[in-house]
């Protein structure tokens, strides 16, 4: 469980270059962030790169805080 | 005035290593040329700006360097250097709506294009970037200049293959002429060094494949053994700026644009006319526009590509526009110690003959030690560096599709 958060985090912090103490469960990728529309289309990528599923579009439009991407692929993979 | 060039990052570093005679052309080996004809070029080098080189960290964040192309990195460092040393920084929005920045590029996001084409092969459209168009949008360089310093003015892009950076500076200057801008960041960025740039220029037969052993000779302009051009690559940009507005907020000017000259071939896509018309009249619509003749010019900063045709038919062309001048001026190829920058050429050679008219110093054509046969009467400035008093000085930038510009400079009154 921990493990696909702290992977999650690892890649919000890597692709939006903010701090790591930013990046709270609770966090919005674009609000809290600084993230554009685009950045987010790139998030989406780099979480199925990371964790080998697929993300729909109606699925991505609805992750919009770190918490929403966790839950996302915390579902996906059971 | 900004640069990033083979002989390092910064206007002083480039400037004093060209004219002790080195040079920026080494062998490639940041990525595989076992099976391509050419396996040298005018490579960036890698390191600190403290010690003269560059580190893309240094200029942008990581986070955006993923949003780029090489060549907009380098345009952004060179803009950057330019902007920080014209000293222009504007108080309110109606001062940045008055100024505009103009950077093209000859070819552009090069190599993005290059691994999204394999991405898209191998992976499918799902692994696309978003970012995989802005970053290789060859106007994104003057997109990023204007968005990093809110420069609000005219934002543009000329796209004239190796005249691109001297199209870029005198289009710039006639858009302050015009009043659409009262200052323009302006000039060309190139990062074409790539796998699949060296495998297309080759296949035009147009680089240097001779000398893979011993690069730093391979670019030799004028040279009996030259054998095609060395691709480079880097960025040049210049602050350009309406005479009274730069004297007004006490500006240091380095030099005034006074003449700029443009033509076209109306022959063939990558050959020169074969009698050099097309390189005439862009140097003498250059003298026109200037309203000076051919016996003020002291040095001219010469295409000189180091191909076996381009090189004398440029240097036909001087000897019949100068006349009897032509043996009383220097004219050198600088491409010979960084290689050829196409869409950055231009300006990076404009800024060369500021510089030669600021130290009275003309840069030398390197490894001219047997200068074909045509070139007896006129000053190549062979091997090494020497000293003039240079007052007015022009550049040629000569490109495929049969595009010409030429401009003139005179030192700052």
């Amino acid at each position: 469980m921990s493990d696909v958060a702290d992977r999650v985090k690892k890649i919000v912090v890597e692709h939006l270059g903010v701090d790591e103490a930013k990046v709270t469960e609770e966090a919005s990728f674009i609000d809290d962030l600084g993230a554009d529309s685009l950045d987010t289309v790139e998030l989406v990528m780099a979480f199925e790169e990371e964790f080998g599923c697929e993300i729909p579009d109606d699925a991505a439009e609805k992750i919009q805080t770190v918490k929403d991407a966790i839950d996302f692929i915390q579902k996906s993979a059971a | 005035m900004g640069l990033v060039t083979p002989l390092g990052s910064g206007v002083e570093r480039t400037w004093q290593r060209l004219i002790a005679g080195q040079s920026g052309i080494v062998g490639i080996e940041h990525f595989d040329v076992s099976d391509l004809p050419a396996k040298i070029a005018g490579v960036v080098p890698q390191g600190p700006s403290s010690e003269g080189g560059f580190t893309a960290d240094e200029w942008v964040s990581t986070k955006d360097q993923r949003k780029m192309d090489r060549f907009i990195l380098y345009a952004i460092a060179a803009a950057t250097q330019a902007v920080e040393n014209s000293g222009v920084s504007p108080q309110s929005d109606e001062e940045r709506e008055r100024i505009g920045v103009m950077i093209g590029s000859g070819i552009g996001g090069l190599e993005t294009i290059y691994h999204g084409s394999i991405t898209l092969k191998e992976q499918g459209p799902r692994r696309i970037t978003p970012f995989f168009i802005p970053a290789a949008l060859i106007n994104l360089a003057s997109g990023h200049v204007s968005i990093k310093y809110g420069f609000k003015g005219p934002n543009h892009a000329p796209v004239t293959a190796c005249s691109t950076g001297a199209h870029a500076i005198g289009d710039a200057a006639r858009l302050i002429m015009f009043g659409d801008a009262d200052v323009m960041v302006a000039g060309g960025a190139e990062a074409a060094v790539s796998r699949i740039g060296i495998a297309g220029f080759s296949a035009a037969r147009a680089l240097s494949t001779g000398y893979n052993d011993t690069p730093e000779r391979g670019s030799r302009p004028w040279d009996e053994g030259r054998d095609g051009f060395v691709m480079g690559e880097g960025a040049g940009i210049v602050v350009l700026e309406e005479y009274e507005h730069a004297k007004q907020r006490g500006a240091t000017i380095y030099a005034e644009l006074i003449g700029y000259g443009m033509s076209g071939d109306a022959y063939h896509i990558t050959a020169p006319a074969e009698d050099g018309n097309g390189g005439f009249r862009a140097m003498r619509n250059a003298l026109r526009n200037a309203k000076i003749s051919v016996d003020q010019i002291d040095y001219v900063n010469a295409h000189g590509t180091s191909t076996p045709l381009g090189d004398e038919i440029e240097l036909g062309a001087v000897k019949r526009l100068f006349g009897d001048h032509a043996g009383k001026i220097a004219m050198s190829s600088t491409k010979s110690a960084i290689g050829h920058l196409l869409g950055a050429a231009g300006s990076v050679e404009a800024i060369f003959c500021i510089m030669a008219m600021r130290d009275g110093i003309v840069p030398p054509t390197l490894n001219l030690e047997n200068p074909s046969p045509t070139c007896a009467g006129v000053d190549l400035v062979p091997i090494k560096a020497k000293e003039k008093k240079v007052r007015v000085a022009l550049s040629n930038s000569f490109g495929f599709g049969g595009t010409n510009a030429s401009l003139i400079f005179t030192a700052a009154s």
